[in-house]
């Protein structure tokens, strides 16, 4: 019934301008999968190009063997949860889940019990007569889900459906997205621009920019194994430092540029002696050593579990044009909270911090693969 | 200290002027035509008798039910022109959608009896295409009667459908529309299931407009209903009729006009009350391409029916420029008419500015305390005033003249043949439109202004005038155009009330039409039509948009 989605070598155009290059991507049957990027990175498009609301101006997309570039979208059976919910004004939450249902001629009796069995699964089974004007923004989207659910559709397709809900409603919703989408075992693709959501949510992730997947992965591999500095920087940050390698001996080593060695056993087997590279801490990855990188706190924010500091390096050891070079000090194992314009001494953890090329785009870690299977 | 004691401040001052203007110049008339219904004619005591005789005669009652089933066939008709256009407009691409747009919006805005006139000028019994045809040994299907006013008032009327549904529609979320393909419907059972129920609560709310204007509309029945009875022909005629009309059993009749309109009205009002829904888009709805075939058909029907609403206005200017001579028509074209119109009908054009602009002032500054009242200053009070000011709505305009007539037919309000009783019936029939777009903006506009203005030592009458009226000035304006559009080409009431020193434009056109000098009448019509069209464009100017809400 759900089936796996193939898309080889899609291309998006609008006119002359082009939105998605050439895109390929596997997603599997059953897994809960994350299009994640800052807004304009064309993942709404990729969703709607799978939902059949937009063209596709070259390559194929699949579901299992089927081509379906052709199919209308109301012919392809798919689930699909709006970014504004899409509740119909005019009907009632019962007659919201039935639409589809009911297009599809199901036998009455056994409409009624799947309309019963998902609007429990949901929990919203009490306001089922109500007009969805009446509901709460996290109730209407629960209706939204309920609705495209119950028609049982090959994909389930959700454009940032948590997006308009408050702070503490968004982490329950999500909560009860993922349990019900493993309860009915689904493939689903997930538009977000939320890192943290995507990471709570995901089976896996694909991280886009500017029509191009950056790396598709685990959430732990994407937080972990960055393929390349964008991913680092935009899930999570990270800071990053000017650094060079030093191949001599068995271990290869990364020397930021005072002179601060930090051995790198991890390192693939091509760096070359003296080749230029990238290194990246997220604010985690230090801690406080007397043999560390000297810093300078310029400001810091109390956070409950644990302080942010934000850093001074000295000139010419980080790259311009970041936000902010940041420190995080778990609250739970302190001795003391630093004032501002203290120094302090930092040493990244080796087993932690990744690598990249020169020029930002690849990882030098070993085994940091940019698509996984 | 107690609070229970009425505070004089400016605003209960403004509430009470107004209330007491409502009294006398709305409920005091219309209470007087509901009590004169009851009254004999010659002995004047109270009786039953009026309504007796209009409900045993056939005569009366066939009016009635003409009246019915004229308009609720235009109704029909409206809708199965509007609502097509409407979504073709809405959901494809159409060549020249500008121009089309603006096109609609004149025709909507010209006066339904110029509508009339000008058919006749076509397919009358001297009509161009009459006579075109009989020359060709063809005769064309008599214009005068049902099918020519259902013609002329469907024509005149589906661009309310149309423009009420497209604003609708442009309030769908496109959302809603995908949502229904993703759940496997698509096509026409889309439309049916999710499109047209969206709009249906306004499509009601255009039928209502379509139905109140058709059954109370005087001009276009006097010009081409011929023998076909309706209600406000006939109440015109027992009103003024020579043939020993009885202004009682006008009045009776008017009720009953009255009656049925606010049933209508109610009715509306409590259908929209339980069945609409808030609707916000946050994509609107993106006008597709459209081609072959199906895009040959949808552009035919629109720019045929954009043709058809159009052709008549452009006839009438025409017409205005044909030579004449002794009323007829010869060969060649000439500015005779016009010169005869400013010889001998320049009192009615100096009349309608005059008058209009005398009510337009009126109206708006109306439709500013009306609003801030019913919108700033909530209590019983001004929830009476909001609710009396929506009474226009339902009483006829022909009804309104008669209402006013009875009135203030005696001392010490003796206003009958006076100028006054024909701007007081201009701002009883149009403030509607302004006071709308005055709470519109209101609501719009933060109260804290005002309060900041007081909390520096402004009286609560100056800041209003200072802060608020200001701000209100482009909401309200909008409204006004409106209001002076329609007073412009107001004859319903006019005709009831003008004497020969008080006509207006669209009372002297509808004289010359009845005498058959059409020349004049299209000069006239013709000077009418361009000040309506300058003041749409000054309204699109204003406005900035082509949406326009009556």
């Amino acid at each position: 019934m759900s089936v796996s989605i193939g898309i080889g070598n899609v291309v998006k155009k609008y006119g002359d301008l082009t939105i998605i290059p050439d895109l390929s991507a596997y997603i599997k049957n059953g897994e809960f999968f994350t299009l994640l990027g800052p807004s304009g990175c064309g993942k709404t498009t990729l969703l709607r190009m799978i939902a059949g609301f937009n063209s596709i101006e070259g390559g194929t997309i699949k579901f299992d063997e089927e081509v379906i570039n052709d199919i209308p979208a109301q012919k392809r059976n798919i689930g699909m949860v709006f970014q504004s919910y899409a509740i119909f004004p005019h009907l009632t939450v019962r007659q919201n889940v039935e639409y589809g249902l009911k297009i599809r001629k199901v036998p009455k009796d056994k409409m009624k019990d799947r309309i019963d069995e998902i609007l429990k699964v949901v929990k919203i089974d009490e306001y089922q007569d109500r007009l969805p004007e009446r509901l709460s923004g996290g109730q209407q989207q629960r209706v939204a889900l309920a609705r495209a659910i119950v028609i049982h559709p090959q994909v389930l397709l959700m454009d940032e459906p948590l997006s308009n809900l408050d702070a503490k409603l968004r982490i329950e919703m999500r909560s009860a997205i993922r349990d019900v989408q493993k309860q009915v075992g689904i493939t689903t693709v997930y538009v977000t621009h939320d890192q943290e959501e995507a990471l709570a949510i995901s089976d896996r992730i694909a991280v886009m920019k500017q029509g191009i997947i950056q790396q598709i992965g685990s959430p732990q591999d994407i937080y972990a194994r960055p393929y390349n500095a964008f991913v680092s920087t935009f899930i999570g940050h990270s800071n990053l430092f000017f650094g060079t390698i030093k191949k001599q001996g068995d271990v290869p080593t990364v020397v930021f540029s005072n002179g601060y060695q930090v051995s790198m056993p991890n390192l693939v087997d091509t760096v070359t002696e003296g080749q230029k590279a990238v290194i990246s801490v997220r604010p985690e990855e230090f801690s406080l050593n007397e043999e560390g990188l000297e810093c300078e706190i310029i400001s810091r924010t109390f956070l409950g579990k644990y302080t942010n500091y934000f850093l001074r390096f000295p000139d010419g050891m980080v790259l311009d044009n970041q936000p902010s070079i940041e420190y995080s000090q778990d609250l739970g194992h302190v001795d003391r909270i630093f004032g501002v314009g203290e120094k302090i001494r930092l040493r990244p953890n080796p087993n932690k911090i990744n690598v990249f090329t020169e020029d930002l785009e690849r990882s030098l870690i070993k085994d940091v693969k940019k698509y996984d299977e | 200290m107690t609070n229970k004691k009425i505070r004089w401040d400016f605003w209960t001052i403004v509430t009470v002027v107004i209330l007491a203007l409502f009294a006398i110049f709305l409920l005091y008339p219309l209470i007087s035509l509901f009590l004169s219904g009851f009254k004999d004619t010659e002995t004047g005591i109270w009786t039953m008798d009026n309504y007796a005789r209009f409900f045993s005669k056939k005569y009366y009652k066939s009016a009635l039910l003409n009246s019915f089933k004229l308009t609720i066939s235009v109704t029909l008709v409206a809708i199965l022109l509007g609502v097509p256009l409407a979504y073709f407009m809405s959901f494809y691409k159409i060549k020249g959608k500008g121009i089309l747009e603006i096109l609609f919006i004149i025709s909507m805005m010209s006066p339904n009896f110029i509508g009339a006139y000008s058919w006749i000028l076509l397919l009358g019994r001297s009509g161009t295409v009459t006579q075109f045809l009989k020359g060709m040994g063809i005769h064309m299907p008599s214009i005068y009667g049902f099918g020519g006013m259902l013609l002329v008032f469907a024509l005149k009327l589906y661009p309310f459908i149309y423009m009420y549904v497209s604003g609708a529609l442009k309030k769908i979320d496109v959302a809603l529309s995908e949502a229904a393909e993703s759940l496997g419907c698509g096509g026409l059972r889309k439309v049916f299931t999710v499109i047209m129920p969206l709009v249906t609560p306004t499509l009601i709310a255009a039928a209502l407009l379509v139905f109140m204007n058709c059954m109370a509309d005087f001009g276009t029945p006097a010009l081409i209903g011929e023998g076909y009875r309706v209600m406000p022909t006939l109440v015109y005629s027992e009103f003024v009729g020579e043939t020993g009309g009885s202004a009682n059993f006008a009045a009776c009749m008017a009720t009953i006009m009255v009656v049925v309109t606010a049933t209508i009205f109610l009715i509306q009002k409590w259908y929209v009350n339980t069945k609409s829904f808030a609707m916000s888009s946050m994509r609107p709805i993106q006008p597709k391409a459209v081609h072959g075939i199906k895009g040959f058909l949808i552009h035919l029907y629109i720019y045929l029916l954009a043709a058809t609403s159009i052709i008549p206005q452009c006839m009438v200017i025409y017409t205005s420029f044909r030579a004449t001579k002794m009323q007829v028509f010869v060969d060649g074209f000439s500015l005779e008419s016009y010169r005869k119109v400013f010889s001998t009908a320049v009192q009615s054009i100096k009349n309608t500015y005059l008058y209009c602009l005398a009510a337009i002032v009126i109206i708006i500054v109306l439709g500013m305390l009306i609003a801030y009242l019913a919108v700033r200053r909530k209590n019983w009070l001004t929830n009476i005033i909001d609710t009396i000011a929506m009474f226009p709505y339902i009483v006829p305009g022909s009804v309104l003249g008669i209402t006013l007539l009875i009135a203030f037919n005696h001392p010490p309000m003796m206003l009958a043949g006076s100028a006054i009783i024909m701007i007081i019936s201009l701002v009883i029939r149009r403030q509607a439109y302004t006071l709308r777009s005055s709470s519109a903006i209101l609501y719009q506009i933060s109260p804290s202004m005002e309060e900041a203005a007081i909390s520096l030592g402004d009286s609560p009458s100056m800041s209003f005038v200072k802060v608020t009226a200001k701000m209100m000035l482009p909401g309200v304006a909008s409204g006004a155009i409106l209001s002076w559009i329609t007073l412009i080409n107001e004859l319903s009431s006019s005709v009831m009330l003008y004497t020969a020193g008080t006509r207006t434009m669209s009372v002297a056109i509808y004289n010359e039409v009845i005498r058959a000098s059409y020349g004049t009448a299209a000069a006239l019509a013709t000077i009418l039509t361009i000040t309506t069209v300058v003041s749409l464009l000054i309204f699109f100017k204003v406005s900035g948009n082509k949406d326009v809400t009556m």
